[in-house]
This record gives C-alpha cells, structure tokens and sequence, in this order.
C-alpha cells in the first residue's frame, strides 16, 4: 500500500515538468499524445461486439445444455475441437491437416478463379459499357446467366474438365464474374463527356485511353463489382468444394458431417466467416487506396 | 487577310428521331495567324457548338473547317481546347495533367528530361509550378483553369480554342485570368478562337468579336472589329473611348437587335 501511494505521489510532481518541456520544443503534438484517442477508438468498435459475443455464447450454453439438445455447447465445441481451434497450421497427413491448410488451399483455388473473373469481367465489361451494340447484344443473355446458381454449373464444369479442382475454380469464375462485368460496364458508361473529348483532342489510342482514362475513372465501381464478386466466391468456394472433396474447408464439413463431428463443423463455421470478412475488407481496402482520387472531382 | 483558320460555308443540324434541328447556318469566318477572335451570343445560339466543329469533337453537316488551307475533321492536339469546367482530370496532380498531354504530343520528338522542363515551363507560364504536385480536388477554381490553359498551351496548339474558360469562375479570378491570357498571347502570339457571353471580355480580349444570332439556325451577324492597341489594361480601358464604342456596338447587337427570346425553344 505505502510503495503504491509514493509512485501516485511521484508521478504528479514529475509530469509537469515533462509536458512543459515537450510543449517548449515541438510545435505539433508528438504521436504519444494520441495514444489516448486511439484506445478510445478500439474501446468503441471492440467492446460492443465482444459483449454482445458473450451474451451469444452464454445463451448458446444455456440452451445447449439441456439433455437432448441436438447441437453441442460452447464448451464442448471448445473441449472437442481445442486442436482445430489452437493449431490452425498442425500436419500429421495427407487428410489431417489444420484448419490454416485447408483454408489456404481452398484460397488458392479462389485465388484462381476470382483473378480470372476479376480480369475477364472488367475487360468485357469495358467492351459492354464502350459498345451501344455490345450492350444490346450481351446483356440480357448475362441477365439471364448471372441468375443460376453457382452450384447448378458444377456437373456440366465436372463433365467439361474431367477433374474436380478445375470445375472447382470454374464454377467460383462464373459466379464471381458477373458483378464485375455489369459494375465494370456502368462505370465506363459513365466515364464523363469531359473526359472522353479530353482523350479525343490528345488523341488517346484505344490501349492508351482503356488504361489512363477508363480504368481509373471507372475503378470505384469497377471495386464495387469486385467486392460482390469476392463474397460471392466465397460463398461458392465452401459449396463446390463439398461436392467435389480434396482437402478444402467445404469438403471438410462435409467430411465432419459424415463422421458425426459436429463441433468441428463449428469451428469450421468461424473460420469461413472470418476469412470471408477478412477478403470483403481486403478488397474494400485495396479500392480506398486505388480510388483516392477518382470520387473527388 | 491571310487565312489561317477558315470556317467555309458550315451547317449543322442535329438528327433525332427523323426530327431535324438546325443549329447553325451558313458560317464563314476567316481567321488569321496570331489573332485572338472572340464569339459572343445569346445561351442556345449554338457557340459552343461551333466551337466542337473547329474542334473536331463533333462533325460538321455540310461545309468544312480549314487550318492552313488543309480540311481538319476529326480531333487533334494542333487545336488544343481550354474546356469550360476544366476536365483535369482528378486521379492524376497537376504536374501529370499536362504531362499527358506533352508525353503524348511531344513523346516521340523530345527526350524524358526535355518533357520535364517542357510541363514546368508551361506550368511557370501561368503561375501554376508551386501546386505541381496537387491534385485538381486540391487547388481552387481559378487555379484548376490555370493547369487547363497550361495542359492545352503544352500541345503547341497551332489554334487555342477556349470554351468559355471564365465562365465558371468568380469575377476576381476571371479578371486575373484574363490578363493571364492576353499576357500569353503577347508573349506567345498565339491564334486564339473564345466562345463568350461576357461582352467586357469580348472586347477587353479580342481583336475581332464575332456575333451570333439567336437560334435555331443561327448564323454570322455581325463580325466587330476592335482596333485597341496592346498591351491593354482594363482600368485605362475603362474610360477609353474605343472601348466604351466598342461595348456599346456588341450590347446594341445583343440585346436590341437580336433580344434573346425566353419563349423560343
């Protein structure tokens, strides 16, 4: 207790003296100062979420817990699955590997086949949003396409390729691509009148025009289009990969479902939605940093 | 005159849905090497869309437009535009607005270091080298027209065509600009063609004002000869005789001769 109230008793005398000095010699206030304001900022956006996470979890357990219940507890799923939980990246073996892996590779395949579609779908829709005819022509087929589900391409990718892990990659490219194509081809529609005549008078080639004039005037909505795209991906990705097995998180859902691990199946659940919003930010983050200046004008 | 630029004979009308609507009629305009010529009428008489057929941004109906005796009918840097609300373009600073244009124009012809002080020349040129490094969001009105007369000037446009430049500006920075521009073209003896609708600076600016009547199918009414010497300045000017006879010719052409009628279409 003594020891406790000399250091309270010390530190008034001693801070003082320290922020006077500091305020003589700096102009700006040096970044320790904005320590405060910066917890404050993770106090509000962290707190609220966590307690409202307790308040699930308490009421899970609760209703879980009753004899009967046909899904496990919080705890359970904690007691059961603390390998897949703490050791995301443990390999003991071709199909015993840590939920890190699995995810990993079923990224990779995204990876694949959103990049494809990301390319793919700016380049037709640069042509959509360019061409009166292109437009007529193309769209109301994609109207049409964009509306089957991701699932509904699988047997006949299956049948086309021959092998799970291209189907896999082609179904998360038809699903993804078409929000990039129809955001693409609005953003090029609405490349301003200024800047069109700005390229005719410098006379901008095609090349020239596609990448100073159109890939940045339409790049906030051609990251709109991307960010869709990568949810939808995502959200593909697990489906597919039920379907087709090989080591993703999808098919280790349905490996858990088939061998009555149900806690697994939860931790899985976590780890999908997790990376799914880690991918959604990413993006959004990329498209703030590229975009800067095209909104302001 | 020695013709430099020639409007020979244009119509334009605009088709839509089998309705036709003329806009212009019968223009002929000879201009020549070094003059500054200003148009001026009412809003809809069709001026700025005479100025997109000098420009080349949209073709003529009938007749052609001749720069150097050859016919020009499709866009290009040797007729340089200062458009109306600037068009920089937001995602590139200053300094990369005209570095498109010159690395564009100039990209063969010149070396790296040659575009370099070719864009800071012209960004000296209208004050504008201090902000190079700013995005358009960034710098005022005034100074936005600025980096556009400097993008269009770094063209080495053999006819700088301005579209109502200062229309959007305060009148502060109209003025200042002003005199930036005629200090340019005393400097630069370029060929200027503005379109207007502000008769002080039709007459402050140009040698000859061009005067438009109203639509639909408008043409030529009157071509205004303004034999003021230069350098001007606008408060010497403002009691000068040959300016006030000037002024009052362009107001009793506008607004008595052909008064602008709110009920045409």
């Amino acid at each position: 207790m003594s020891a406790l109230a000399r250091t309270e008793k010390i530190v008034p005398t001693a801070m003082p003296k320290k922020s006077a000095s500091v305020l003589a010699f700096s102009r700006k206030p040096s970044s320790r100062f904005r320590a405060g304001p910066i917890a404050a900022a993770i106090a509000r956006n962290v707190v609220p979420p966590l307690v409202v996470m307790i308040i699930i979890l308490a009421l899970w357990q609760i209703l879980c817990s009753e004899v009967g219940a046909t899904l496990p507890p919080p705890s359970q799923v904690w007691q059961e699955s603390y390998d897949l939980i703490a050791y995301p990246f443990f390999n003991y073996g071709s199909q015993d590997i840590g939920l890190g892996w699995r995810v990993l590779i079923s990224l990779q395949r995204v990876a694949y086949g959103f990049g494809l579609a990301a390319v793919a779908g700016v380049l037709i829709g640069a042509v959509i949003g360019q061409s009166i005819w292109a437009m007529r022509g193309l769209d109301p087929i994609f109207q049409v396409l964009r509306t089957v589900p991701p699932l509904a391409w699988l047997p006949l990718s299956l049948a086309a390729f021959q092998d799970s892990n291209p189907s896999a990659i082609f179904v998360i490219f038809i699903t993804s691509i078409w929000p990039v194509i129809i955001n693409t081809a609005v953003g090029v529609r609405n490349i301003p009148q200024d800047y069109r005549n700005v390229a005719k008078v410098l006379c901008l080639n095609q090349f020239e025009f596609f990448f100073k004039i159109m890939l940045p005037s339409a790049a906030p909505y051609i990251f709109t289009g991307l960010r869709i795209g990568i949810g939808l991906s995502w959200l593909a990705i697990v489906a597919a990969e039920m379907l087709t097995g090989g080591v993703g998180i999808g098919f280790f859902i349905w490996d858990a479902w088939n061998s009555s691990r149900l806690p697994d199946i939860i931790v899985a659940l976590a780890y999908i939605g997790v990376v799914g919003f880690i991918l959604d930010k990413l993006v959004s983050a990329v498209g703030t940093i590229v975009t800067r200046g095209a909104c302001a004008s | 005159m020695n013709a430099y630029l020639k409007l020979d004979h244009i119509d334009k009308h605009f088709e839509r849905g089998g309705q036709r609507a003329e806009v212009l009629k019968d223009i002929n305009l000879t201009i020549g090497k070094g003059e500054f010529v200003s148009i001026i009428g009412h809003s809809g008489c069709g001026k700025s869309t005479l100025l997109n057929l000098v420009a080349g941004l949209t073709p003529v109906s009938c007749g052609a437009v001749l720069l150097e005796n050859r016919e020009v009918n499709a866009p290009g840097p040797e007729r340089a535009v200062v458009f109306q609300n600037h068009s920089l373009l937001p995602w590139l600073t200053v300094y990369e607005n005209v570095n498109l244009a010159v690395s564009k124009v100039f990209g063969r012809t010149k070396s790296k270091a040659e575009c370099h002080d070719w864009v800071m020349a012209n960004l000296d040129l209208v004050q504008m080298a201090h902000a190079k490094d700013k995005r358009p969001s960034e710098v005022s009105g005034g100074m936005k027209q600025r980096v556009g007369i400097a993008r269009a000037l770094a063209m080495e446009p053999k006819i700088l065509l301005l579209d109502e430049p200062f229309g959007a500006l305060d009148a502060l920075t109209r003025a200042h600009l002003q005199d930036a521009v005629m200090e340019i073209h005393l400097r630069l003896g370029n060929t200027m063609l503005m379109i207007t609708h502000d008769v002080d600076e039709a007459v402050l600016l140009s040698d000859r004002i061009v005067m438009m009547t109203n639509g639909p199918a408008a043409f030529i009414g009157d071509v205004l000869d303004v034999p003021m010497a230069r350098p001007r300045n606008r408060i010497e000017l403002a009691s000068d005789r040959m300016y006030l006879k000037c002024r009052e010719a362009v107001l009793k052409f506008l607004y008595e001769r052909h008064r602008f009628v709110e009920a045409a279409e």
